[in-house]
């Protein structure tokens, strides 16, 4: 087993981590303060192409696989929490489900768009009734001559309000099986400017505050019929297949706030006197260090991993990358939660201020635990392969 | 339109220097990265291809290893790399340097030579100049802006208090400052279509019209007699006393080292 990357991998690495030191990282603590979305630096990413890294080149994107995705995601949020979801969104739950599910029209027509980064994409699917609950939906669609008529409301929506494109789940009818009636749920591309769709509450979130998180509103949303993504009725399972893929790029942005935390902490370690000597030099800070590295390390095994099974999914579709993903997002999470919380307590007082940005990445890793499948949600995933 | 672009892989500063017995630089185990003069000069050219479509071909020379730096020059947009080594090579000074680099360029078409206005590992300004008189072919040296207008280049030629704008006709040879513009990234697809071109590579024997007398150590009329990394100065002496102490005190210090 190789764990050596490709020298095309290594460059592509030191790409990200140029940009993400030039351009995101001086800005990561005025998008915290300000919770205003990083626009300039979303145009500065879609130039050098980073927002259709793993989109086919016949439709605009790098031609890049999931691993290099991965590590530009991973890259951007060891120096900013909301830049690297604003990359993982857009990529894994707009341009993926496009890619995956598209007719070659709805593909030629949004992929080029999107993978430039001309247009942001984002994904619709949780609702104040359904969140962990996908079947909870209660946005409607309903066909009326040649439009899908939408009615609901969608929350949580990372790119809310910024996004051009939205990949929208609403309920298309009831099936009935073996006298249990459950929702039909389908896929539909919505273009933002369509008469009837709305924005609502912006979220005051704990973390990832530059994200544009918001309530999007869907009434008498009229939309053409050939905008419905996949088959009538398939709606639950792209939503699932989109979020395993979702699931990694969270894990990518969970390892890189983990690193982040990590490296600050590295360098404070060594500054910080008590007692007469840098603090890196008692034994506690030591063996909270090499745990922290540990963890950090054994999550990036995951993600890499989930990464490279994604990959082998683009060749053969009949690989399954459910489980790994999962278990990256699950441990990648559970690793930033961590890892962010000792880089605090390494940091005592000061950490504890908004001087040192470690406290902000505390803040930013909670939400990998929720977001995309809540960790919970992760475990019921990997225990049900389990025990099949 | 044909461009060439000459660059550099230089050692990145920030990961300190190394250096080998015989004084020169050890560059095969230091960070490197590209040129900033050079990557100032390539992005000239790669605005001047966006505008006018035309061809772009990065040379440089250097140990194998440099082949990197003509791959992330491909990854940002050029169109060709051409890697100049050869152990005969080695050690050369600019005069050599620029013997090699202008036998190498008579092997190419190019209507417009670029080159930084010089390498943060030598600072001599020398190389792009001398490339030009042994092409022979004029040049327009400390560019901070540039556009081509039919069979010429327009130039603004740096002072420290002024700026001259000059005209030449192609061909020509120009020397790019750093601040000529911001470079581009490079983009992630292009990075692995780097690894994917062929990188052209020449030796000794592909050097058109040069002398052996003219190349490597032996052809270098400079010879480094020693080289040494920035010794770093101590916190020196701190006292603290009034001005009119303070001035006393430092004017004896100046008087005892018979600086005054």
């Amino acid at each position: 087993m190789d764990f050596t990357l490709s020298k095309e991998h290594e460059m592509a690495r030191a790409l990200f981590r140029e940009f993400a030191e030039k351009e995101v990282k001086p800005l990561a603590v005025e998008v915290d303060e300000t919770e205003e979305f990083p626009k300039a630096t979303v145009e500065k990413m879609a130039k050098a192409g980073f927002l259709g890294i793993p989109v086919p080149k016949e439709y605009g994107g790098q031609g890049c696989d999931v691993l290099t995705y991965v590590m530009c995601v991973e890259e951007l949020a060891k120096v900013c929490g909301t830049t690297s979801i604003i990359v993982s969104a857009h990529t894994s739950l707009c341009c993926d489900p496009i890619l995956t599910y598209g007719t070659e029209e709805q593909k030629q027509k949004y992929l080029p768009d999107l993978a430039s980064g001309r247009k942001l994409g984002a994904f619709g699917l949780t609702e104040p009734g359904a969140g962990t609950d996908a079947q909870g939906q209660q946005t409607k669609a309903v066909l009326e001559g040649d439009e899908w008529v939408l009615n609901g409301s969608k929350i949580f929506i990372t790119n809310g309000k910024q996004a051009d494109v939205y990949i929208i789940f609403a309920v298309t009818g009831i099936i009935e099986k073996k006298g249990r009636k459950t929702k039909e749920i389908s896929a539909f591309i919505v273009e933002k400017g369509t008469p009837g769709f709305s924005f609502g509450t912006k979220e005051k979130k704990m973390g990832i505050r530059g994200s544009s998180t918001y309530e999007l509103i869907f009434t008498d949303c009229r939309i053409p019929k050939e905008n419905i993504l996949g088959q009538q009725g398939k709606g639950f399972g792209i939503a699932m297949h989109t979020l395993d893929g979702g699931r990694i790029g969270v894990a990518a942005q969970a390892l890189g706030i983990g690193e982040g935390a990590l490296d600050r902490t590295v360098a404070y370690v060594k500054e910080r006197k008590q007692f007469g000597r840098a603090i890196g030099q008692f034994q506690n800070t030591q063996f909270q260090l090499a745990d922290m590295a540990t963890q950090a390390q054994a999550a990036q095994m995951l993600v890499y991993k989930a990464a490279r099974t994604k990959d082998q999914y683009a060749k053969d579709h009949k690989t399954s990358y459910s489980i790994e993903a999962a278990q990256a997002k699950l441990y990648a999470a559970e690793m930033a939660m961590n890892v962010t919380t000792k880089a605090v307590q390494l940091h005592g007082g000061y950490g504890y201020t908004r001087e040192y940005e470690v406290e902000r990445m505390m803040r930013d890793a909670k939400i990998t635990e929720i977001y995309e499948g809540t960790s919970e949600v992760q475990r019921m995933v990997i225990s049900a392969a389990l025990l099949k | 339109m044909k461009i060439v672009v000459c660059i550099k892989q230089v050692p990145d500063t920030k990961g300190g220097v190394k250096f080998n017995p015989d004084g020169t630089l050890d560059r095969a185990s230091m960070m490197t990265i590209m040129n900033p003069d050079d990557k100032a000069g390539l992005e000239a050219a790669l605005r001047l291809k966006d505008q006018y479509g035309a061809e772009v071909t990065v040379v440089t020379m250097g140990l194998p290893k440099a082949e990197e730096v003509l791959r992330e020059a491909i990854a940002m947009g050029a169109d060709k790399g051409i890697l100049v080594t050869d152990r005969v090579l080695g050690g050369a000074d600019t005069w050599a340097t620029s013997q090699t680099i202008a036998g190498a360029l008579r092997n190419l078409e190019y209507d417009l030579i670029i080159t930084g206005r010089q390498a943060i590992d030598g600072d001599t300004a020398q190389v792009g100049p001398q490339i030009s008189e042994h092409l022979d072919i004029p040049v327009i040296s400390y560019a901070q802006n540039l556009r081509v207008e039919g069979d010429s280049v327009i130039v603004e030629r740096q002072f420290d208090d002024r700026y001259h704008v000059l005209r030449a006709k192609m061909p020509c040879l120009v020397t790019a400052l750093a601040e000529l513009n911001e470079p581009r990234y490079m983009t992630p697809g292009g990075i692995f279509d780097a690894y994917k071109a062929e990188i052209t590579v020449w030796g000794r024997a592909d050097l058109k019209d040069v002398d052996d007398s003219n190349l490597g150590l032996k052809g270098s009329p400079t010879q480094i007699a020693k080289a040494s990394d920035k010794v770093r100065k101590g916190t020196g002496e701190q006292v603290t006393l009034d001005p009119s102490e303070a001035a006393d005190y430092i004017v004896g210090k100046l008087k005892e080292k018979h600086v005054i």
